[in-house]
């Protein structure tokens, strides 16, 4: 295996207020909470005018000692992660929002991409993590009256029996 | 059966908030941000629209089902359309009818495994799956930069050929909903030769599991190149056949054209991608613009329309099934010999004569295929073009010979976000015309 395993370890290189690191060799910015909207609004004015996709990680058994994030931003249960393109430069964006357990909502992006619409539903279906000003705030993949989101660690494989309207228990 | 389902209540099939609302069960305002949400804009651009339906009578609308067992829904997608006679004034799609939750399960599978199980989200073009989460997988270990250059061409003949076959269902469905029933088997026909090739070389028509991390299963058959070669040429005169039947008949342009239009604004915003985004002039392919495998090196064209509308996606599509036929020659011409995966005793199973000679084969053996290969911790994305988009691959690994996170972005799943925009104010009967023109597939749409 060749050197390129190795990340870069916390530069102090700066994109629209946030931190970048490179993970692989992919542009990654660490956005903040509370700028995540400001950042995105930079992105923009900066040709990055898609959002190609938008998904969530649950970090809840991941020792949060070795997920090799940046000085000054703390590990929390979930991130949001972000790619953004730019048509014009040819180039990738990625961009990674930490979001704690306890107030797991952020601003939506749906102003500024609309195409990011269901996948915010998708991530509020499987992670629970809520979009405050989203549109259309409901499941998308799973029932509506599915208890739980899937795709948390805490959500085991094959626990819960079928789980469905109406079936006889 | 429990009570409230013989009862018939609405909740007892329905699915609650996820479906379109009446305009009786909603204020003004709501109505217009629903209008806002459903066509994907922002409330300020849904109030500017000149056709707003909400002054609409509520007796003289009604809200119908599409789906999700409708034949040229294309699987399982179910749509709400909210119709004024003829017209379509709100449409909504509802998904997950087909969703196995393969995300999860693929936090259970190593990454030996995982193929199998990306395979199967779009099963129209399982080698594109397989190869974005090869090259994934492949990143994240820092081996992209030295697998054989004979794995890398194979992969773009595999990937081309695949693309091949999946616009030639893509000839078929759509023949077959416009009413152009001959269509649908010729798609089908020149589509299995494709596929009898598959079988040959991988062992299976679909859900091939023939690219795997390190490069690939196998080594080419013998004889691949005249059985490459007679699909090549056997294609054209067959294509040209299409152009008499559909692309030059009066009847199939006044189908299409005009019907669903996208701007290239739109396009971009909504965030789609493959023959859709090309549609409305943004020349934006990722086998040139963001270039992987050995797209470099080959010469092809970039289709790109210019109405947006279904005849442009459908033009599209059959010319890029000739550019695919353009690269293909190529890579004909260029194949090297050698290797066909990495000698990586790590990430590549030692060959079968191997195992019973060699300790040292049968122990790596055993470990790759119960324990799997430890990837090194980190996060990668990556995005290729299949044929209907951009396909991409978000790993996070903790170490671990699992994956702790694999998420796929699948195109159809975007995609599908444009239909409302390109029904509004268009009629029932241009429906199944625009579901068809977005070539969605339901396995990658709901995975």
């Amino acid at each position: 295996m060749s050197d390129a395993v190795v990340d870069s370890p916390a530069p102090a290189e700066q994109l629209y207020g946030c931190v970048v690191t490179y993970s692989r060799g992919e542009k990654v910015i660490h956005a903040l909470r509370e700028n995540y909207i400001a950042t995105l609004k930079k992105a923009i004015d900066d040709s990055f005018t898609m959002c190609t996709d938008l998904t969530a990680v649950d970090f809840l058994t991941y020792a949060s000692t070795s997920r090799q994030l940046p000085a000054g931003i703390g590990g929390e249960r979930f991130e949001i992660v972000l790619n953004l393109i730019s048509l014009e430069r040819r180039e990738r964006l990625r961009l990674r929002v930490q979001i704690a357990e306890g107030e797991a909502t952020l601003p939506t992006a749906f102003d500024l991409f609309p195409g990011t619409e269901a996948m915010e539903r998708e991530v509020f279906d499987m992670f629970g993590i809520e979009f405050e000003g989203h549109p259309d705030p409901s499941r998308i993949l799973m029932p509506e009256d599915w208890e739980g989101h899937p795709l948390r660690k805490d959500f085991s494989v094959g626990r819960i029996p079928v789980q469905f309207k109406g079936a006889p228990s | 059966m429990t009570s409230d389902l013989i009862a018939g209540t609405p909740a007892a099939t329905g699915e609650g908030p996820q479906e379109m609302r009446s305009r009786s069960e909603l204020t003004a305002k709501e109505v217009l941000r629903e209008v806002g949400s459903v066509l994907r804009m922002s409330e300020k651009a849904a109030s500017e629209l000149t056709s707003s339906p909400v002054e609409n009578d509520e007796e003289q609308t009604m809200i119908i089902n599409m789906g999700p067992q409708h034949p040229s829904t294309h699987g399982v997608l179910r749509l709400m359309l909210e119709l004024q006679g003829e017209k379509v004034l709100r449409c909504k799609p509802i998904i997950g009818y087909l969703h196995t939750g393969m995300e999860k399960q693929a936090e259970e599978l190593t990454y030996m495994q995982g193929g199998t199980n990306v395979t199967r989200m779009d099963y129209v073009s399982p080698l594109n799956n397989e190869l974005v989460f090869s090259l994934a997988v492949e990143k994240l270990l820092g081996i992209d930069g030295d697998i054989p250059e004979r794995a890398t061409w194979m992969r773009m003949l595999l990937s081309e050929l695949n693309r091949m076959s999946s616009h030639l269902l893509f000839m078929a469905t759509n023949g077959m909903d416009m009413g152009a029933v001959s269509m649908m088997i010729y798609g089908w026909r020149e589509r299995e030769e494709v596929l009898r090739f598959f079988q040959k070389v991988t062992g299976l028509r679909m859900n091939h599991n023939f690219i795997r991390p390190g490069g690939l299963a196998a080594d080419l058959p013998a004889g691949w190149r005249d059985d490459v070669l007679t699909i090549l040429e056997g294609l054209p005169s067959r294509l040209a056949e299409y152009d008499i039947l559909m692309t030059n008949q009066p009847i199939w342009r006044e189908r299409l054209q005009g019907v669903g239009v996208i701007t290239a604004e739109e396009a971009v915003a909504l965030g789609t991608s493959g023959p859709i985004l090309r549609s409305t002039g943004v020349a934006w392919d990722l086998r040139r613009d963001l270039p992987y495998l050995k797209y470099k090196e080959v010469e092809f064209d970039v289709i790109v329309g210019s109405y947006g509308d279904s005849f442009d996606r459908y033009a599209i599509r059959l010319n890029e099934i000739r550019e695919s036929m353009k690269i293909v020659y190529q890579v004909l011409d260029k194949m090297p010999s050698g290797d066909y995966r990495i000698q990586d005793k790590k990430v590549t199973p030692p060959p079968r004569a191997r195992i019973d000679e060699s300790m040292e084969a049968l122990i790596h053996h055993f470990k790759i295929f119960t324990e799997g290969f430890k990837v090194p911790e980190g996060e990668v994305y990556v995005g290729i073009e299949s044929p209907r988009g951009e396909i991409g691959c978000y790993i996070v690994s903790d170490g671990s010979p699992k994956p702790y996170r694999l998420h796929m972005r699948a195109p159809s799943f975007v995609n599908i976000q444009a239909l409302p925009h390109m029904m509004r104010d268009g009629l029932i009967a241009d429906a199944v015309a625009v579901i068809s023109s977005i070539d969605p597939v339901l396995g990658e749409v709901d995975r």
